[in-house]
């Protein structure tokens, strides 16, 4: 009969040993049979007690269906078809129902992605918090509430005596994630399960947070199972990280030697990703684009962007840089026309644009493209890659027949996807393929300026580094300049020119990259710039005690 | 506090709602008003004189604009005065009101049969779904929607009051009657309009609750462990409620339009068979009083559907 | 491409069923043995090898009133359910697209409509107009075009805001691009969809005005009219009554089983709705 290992001083036993977990489901694909994946295959791992373990790999790589296995839970038809499962000593997959009812909330508990969608919208968060505790006869409703409270404090809640008084909704969302932590908590768990818990928050709330979890971990030793794609915030919260890939384990190590001594490829690829060089180039005499003091407002009442003035020089990319609500994205509607501003002008190779889309000629239009943010959507599904690159040529240039597709398979090689495309639907496209049709059809009109509203952010880290790259090239080549927005610092260093941050619709900072991103700072850039973790090792703990201004989500 | 800002939108709720019935009226003086049809010619014949006819429209004031003549009728209703009927010269409001009740005790029995039988439906397709039972429950609810309220009616009378004899053929009642007779002349047309709303109210009560049993809160339960049953006591019923009494009061309005046919394939005394007959009779005053007031009672329940979900949505009992 | 073994069973059933309603309807003089209105035989004789389906309450074949009745209800069913498509899907596209005072005016005004039951309407209605099958197929298609209309403004206004179509704006194409080549092929699947249970109420609610008498009028036989024509025989223990009534039915489930399955099929086709 198997055992429960030991750990190798031969001390107190292992708290968590999955061994060969084997973990399948039966996917219906459209017009076809129905199949079996297999999500995880074959993974084993240890977990003593109060130490942390990082589960880190891109999305689909099977992280978060092994942390659920660890409390015996497959979502939407898993089925555990492999392996042993041990907790405290005893195989739980063998247990049943009732067994596995017995331990959840009360030896594992599970901290869920969204804490917004977690919580019931129809109970008071104190009742919800020490459900757990009650129902496995922990404590008496006065102890529970009286932990919780003492949980909230240490958490950093505002109001800590009261804030149980409150619904989910009345609650913000970087608030509501440490609530869900306390519920975790309360009940004095083992081990308890992260799932991706900050991935949805902002960046400077995301900090706080963490740095919340990170003490709360270290004050009660619990164990914990941290599960991210970040490989930068997984190296601030585990003593051990595991990577897994398309549901195999790559590496295991301690978290020093997986951050500076990585042994394989894919590790070291994970752990270089926006380490991407790139000069920066000098502006130029006369800007291609120029916003001047545009003020835009929706139904003339709220200011969305106030006095905005940037510049965008042929050939460069200017990196838009802010949190949501900043105002970067409506920054791109203003200059192409969907969102006419109330006061300033937009200027563009020379002419003044009219403010409305309407007013524009075809060249306004032509020379002036957009990326989006999510290419499932920014693409017909109806209509196959061939069609959707080859419109903006039968659009700007007349180009029919033959001389259309030769230019359609030529941009294809632009963009590296080659042969065999032209007759695909979305659909039957990777993430980072379909974003490489949009630009493929962005630069079909043969732009002078591409808008990328966001465009690596719905990518996985080595598949939106696959894009930078590609970008980078392309403006090399076809001499593009770029309006790159996005919320990710990281991405920033790596491609920009010149940078503009933003803060609720105004820009709090301008300049040449290298200018923007030397101090001294002002308030706002100094809390954004704190905010992106790095990947070593006690950055969090410097970056907590430098911290100047109050995160919003606080 | 919240209770202001519910009595708030509840207010509007129903002002939009007294609006609305105003509207209606008009649309449905309006719609009696599309062909300029001889109301006189209707009364006296095709063999009246044209002076005859002259003097009759003088009397019923058809001469005025349409307008004058809206708010007349508009104004008659507001006191109770419905108006008299062309074809046997009584008066609306007294021959309604015996019916009224009538309509409303079928439309009651109905929906005191069909409204636990659907809820219990519902949950049960959804405890086992996909399984036998509910593609069972599902595809007899699919099947009964596609069925005309007449098949349904005669198959019944068919085989319970001729074949088995066990209920009257043809469900009269009259005032007066003993309650244990009432029940059993209408047990039939109650239970033909109860199996033609039940298929409905159960498909959209299944989907009610299976939408909030696939809610992330409901992982979060069973995450820590609570039962099956626990789970759907404390967290599915709570935010299941609202949705359901929508789905209920919806059905319910869907319940008083079918009583019209009902009515007439049991030949029962009720509103829906008044209305049938004087709609063939073009009888005009008595089809606007009574479209008027089925259209109130369906708006009525529409508003205490949207209510309903008002007060049972925690984030407007308690904003932030 | 269409192989018979990949259908499911219900699909199935449901085309086989619904095709020989069709062939009724298309060929009814061809293949009814007896004239419409022809007596041929005594009040409710039973069911014979010389009358299939026995006689009805004037001693007329109820087989051929039951072909002839299949044209009748089909085709007005059919009639209307277009008229009410076509006029729905226009303005509810249109007003997705336009946005505007024509969006705001129009969606009140069809709330306002859908705010009385159809069936007090159409009787309000009919209780003025002649009852001719023109104005039959008028009031059916006008009342029934708001329920499109809401359909395809939603469907309309859900595809308009997705990224594609600004891309498209922001291209320049004009708005006859954008609503027949962005909008209306993502928009198939649920008004195809739509259009199967269009049609079912259309059948139903025609049949409903028959029986009350304000249909179709006699001697044309459409079969909710045949209902009533029949259903003095119940009482005395004759289903006469009951033939055309299934059949109703019988057409009402099976065109619902080939919309559901036309539905899932032009979803499974390469690309999907790519909203999910």
């Amino acid at each position: 009969m198997a055992e429960a290992r030991k750990t190798s001083n031969g001390g107190s036993s292992v708290l968590l040993d999955i061994r060969n977990l084997r973990i399948e489901a039966t996917v219906y694909p459209p017009g076809g049979e129905p199949t079996n994946v297999v999500l995880v295959d074959g993974v084993s791992l240890t977990l003593e007690k109060g130490r942390v373990l990082g589960l880190i790999g891109e999305s689909g790589a099977g992280k978060s269906t092994v942390g659920l296995a660890s409390m015996g839970y497959g979502r939407g038809g898993c089925r555990i078809t492999g392996g042993e499962v041990w907790l405290n000593g005893r195989d739980i997959l063998k247990r049943g129902p009732k067994g596995l009812r017995a331990l959840r909330g009360s030896e594992v508990c599970y901290v869920a992605q969204s804490a917004a969608a977690a919580f019931n919208p129809a109970h008071q968060l104190m009742d919800q918090v020490v459900e757990a505790t009650l129902l496995h006869g922990k404590a008496t409703r006065a102890d529970a509430e009286k932990r919780a409270v003492a949980l909230f404090k240490a958490l950093g809640l505002p109001d800590p005596e009261n804030i149980g008084n409150r619904y989910p909704h009345q609650v913000s969302g970087g608030q509501l994630q440490r609530v869900m932590t306390a519920m975790a908590l309360c009940s004095q768990p083992d081990l308890i399960v992260f799932d991706e818990p900050t991935t949805a928050l902002d960046v400077t709330t995301q900090i706080d947070v963490l740095a919340s979890i990170k003490d709360a971990i270290r004050d009660t030793g619990v164990a914990a199972l941290y599960i991210t794609h970040d490989l930068a915030v997984v190296a601030q919260v585990s003593d051990e990280i595991m990577v897994l890939r398309h549901g195999k384990m790559v590496e295991r190590g301690e978290t020093r030697q997986i951050i500076e001594a990585p042994r394989m490829d894919y590790t070291r690829a994970l752990v270089s990703v926006r380490s991407i060089q790139h000069e920066e180039k000098k502006p130029t005499p006369t800007p291609l684009l120029s916003v001047e003091h545009v003020t835009a407002a929706y139904g003339g009442a709220v200011k969305v962007l106030q006095d905005v003035t940037v510049e965008v020089h042929p050939g460069q990319t200017l990196a838009v840089v802010g949190e949501s609500g900043s105002g970067k994205s409506t920054l791109a509607r203003a200059i192409t026309g969907l969102l006419p501003p109330i006061e300033g002008t937009i200027s563009f190779a020379g002419r003044k644009l009219p403010p409305r889309l309407a007013d524009r000629t075809r060249d306004d239009l032509r020379e002036l493209q957009m990326i989006y943010q999510m290419a499932d959507v920014a693409m017909n599904p109806r209509q196959t890659v061939g069609t959707i690159i080859g419109r903006p040529l039968e659009f700007y240039f007349g180009m029919r027949g033959r001389e259309r597709d030769e230019r359609v398979q030529q941009l294809l090689d632009e963009i590296e996807l080659g042969k065999g495309f032209i007759d695909r639907y979305p659909a039957e496209l990777s993430g980072g393929q379909k974003q490489r049709v949009c630009i493929a059809r962005a630069l079909a009109a043969k732009p002078k300026l591409i808008i990328c509203d966001e465009v690596t952010s719905a990518l996985d880290p080595l598949v939106a580094d696959g894009i930078l790259k590609l970008l980078l090239n392309l403006q090399r080549v076809e001499d593009v300049a770029y309006v790159f927005i996005t919320h990710d610092l990281a991405t920033v260093k790596a491609i920009a020119d010149s940078i503009a941050v933003m803060y609720r619709g105004q820009v709090v900072r301008y300049g040449p990259k290298s200018e923007v991103l030397s101090p001294p700072f002002d308030a706002y850039t100094d809390l954004l710039l704190s905010s992106v973790p790095q990947m070593e090792l006690g950055w969090l703990e410097k970056a907590i005690a430098g911290r100047r201004m109050e995160s919003a989500g606080n | 506090m919240g209770g202001s800002l519910v009595l708030k939108l509840i207010a509007q709720r129903v002002a939009l709602g007294v609006l609305l019935l105003f509207a209606v009226s008009v649309l449905i003086f309006a719609g009696t008003q599309i062909l300029p049809g001889d109301v006189a010619a209707t009364i006296l014949g095709q063999s009246a004189t044209p002076q005859a006819l002259a003097n009759l429209r003088a009397e019923l004031g058809l001469n005025d604009p349409a307008v004058v003549r809206y708010f007349r009728w508009l104004g008659g209703i507001l006191t109770g005065d419905l108006g008299t009927a062309l074809s046997n010269g009584r008066d609306i409001a007294s021959s309604i009101g015996e019916r009224l009740g009538n309509t409303l005790f079928l439309a009651f029995c109905a929906a005191i049969v069909s409204v636990p039988l659907a809820i219990l439906l519902g949950l049960l397709a959804v405890r086992y779904r996909n399984g036998p039972i509910d593609k069972a429950i599902s595809g007899i609810a699919l099947a009964s929607t596609a069925l005309p309220e007449f098949f349904i009616g005669y198959v019944l009378i068919l085989f319970f009051s001729v074949k088995f004899n066990l209920f009257p053929t043809v469900s009269t009642v009259y005032d007066g009657m003993p309650f244990l007779e009432r029940l059993r002349a209408v047990a039939m047309p109650a239970a033909a309009l109860t199996l033609v709303v039940l298929a409905q109210m159960m498909r959209m009560t299944r989907a009610a609750i299976l939408n909030v049993m696939q809610s992330a809160y409901i992982e979060t339960a069973e995450l820590k462990g609570l039962s099956a049953f626990q789970i759907i006591r404390r967290h599915a019923f709570p935010n299941a409620v609202a949705p359901i009494v929508n789905v209920v009061m919806l059905n319910l309005a869907y319940l008083v339009v079918g009583v019209v046919v009902i009515e007439v394939i049991f030949v029962y005394p009720g509103m829906g068979q008044y209305l049938v007959d004087h709609v063939a009779k073009r009888d005009v005053p008595v089809v606007q009083a009574v479209g008027l007031i089925f259209a109130a009672v369906y708006i009525g329940l529409n508003i205490v559907a949207d209510i309903a979900s008002i007060l049972a949505n925690p984030r407007l009992r308690h904003p932030r | 491409m269409l192989s018979l073994r990949k259908i499911p069973p219900g699909a199935l059933i449901g085309l086989v069923l619904t095709s020989i309603f069709l062939f009724a309807a298309i060929f009814a003089p061809l293949i009814a043995p007896y004239r419409l209105d022809e007596i041929v035989g005594d009040v409710w004789e039973p069911m014979t090898a010389e009358h299939w389906l026995g006689t009805d309450n004037l001693g007329r074949d109820l087989l051929s009133r039951m072909i002839y009745g299949a044209r009748t209800t089909i085709a007005i069913a059919a009639i209307a359910t277009a008229l009410s498509f076509v006029l729905g899907a226009v303005l509810g596209f249109t007003a997705a697209v336009v946005g505007g005072w024509f969006d705001n005016v129009l969606s009140r005004f069809v709330d306002l409509l859908m705010s009385i039951p159809t069936l007090i309407f159409a009787l309000v209605v009919l209780s003025v107009l002649p009852s001719n099958i023109a104005t039959l197929i008028l009031v059916m298609g006008v009342l029934d075009s708001t329920r499109v209309y809401r359909l395809s403004r939603a469907v309309a206004v859900d595809i308009n805001v997705m990224d594609f179509v600004e891309a498209a704006r922001l291209r320049g194409e004009g708005r006859g691009w954008i609503i027949f080549r962005e909008i209306l092929p993502n928009a198939l699947s649920p008004l195809v969809s739509e259009l199967g249970l269009r049609f079912i109420f259309a059948v139903l609610f025609l049949s409903a005005l028959s029986f009350l008498g304000l249909g179709v009028q006699p001697p044309a036989a459409d079969w909710g009219g045949m209902v009533k024509e029949n259903k003095e025989g119940i009482v005395f223990g004759i289903g006469a009554a009951l033939i055309p009534a299934a059949a109703i039915a019988a057409l009402a489930i099976s065109v619902n089983l080939v919309a559901d399955w036309v539905l899932n099929r032009t979803t499974s086709l390469k690309g999907g709705r790519g909203d999910g």
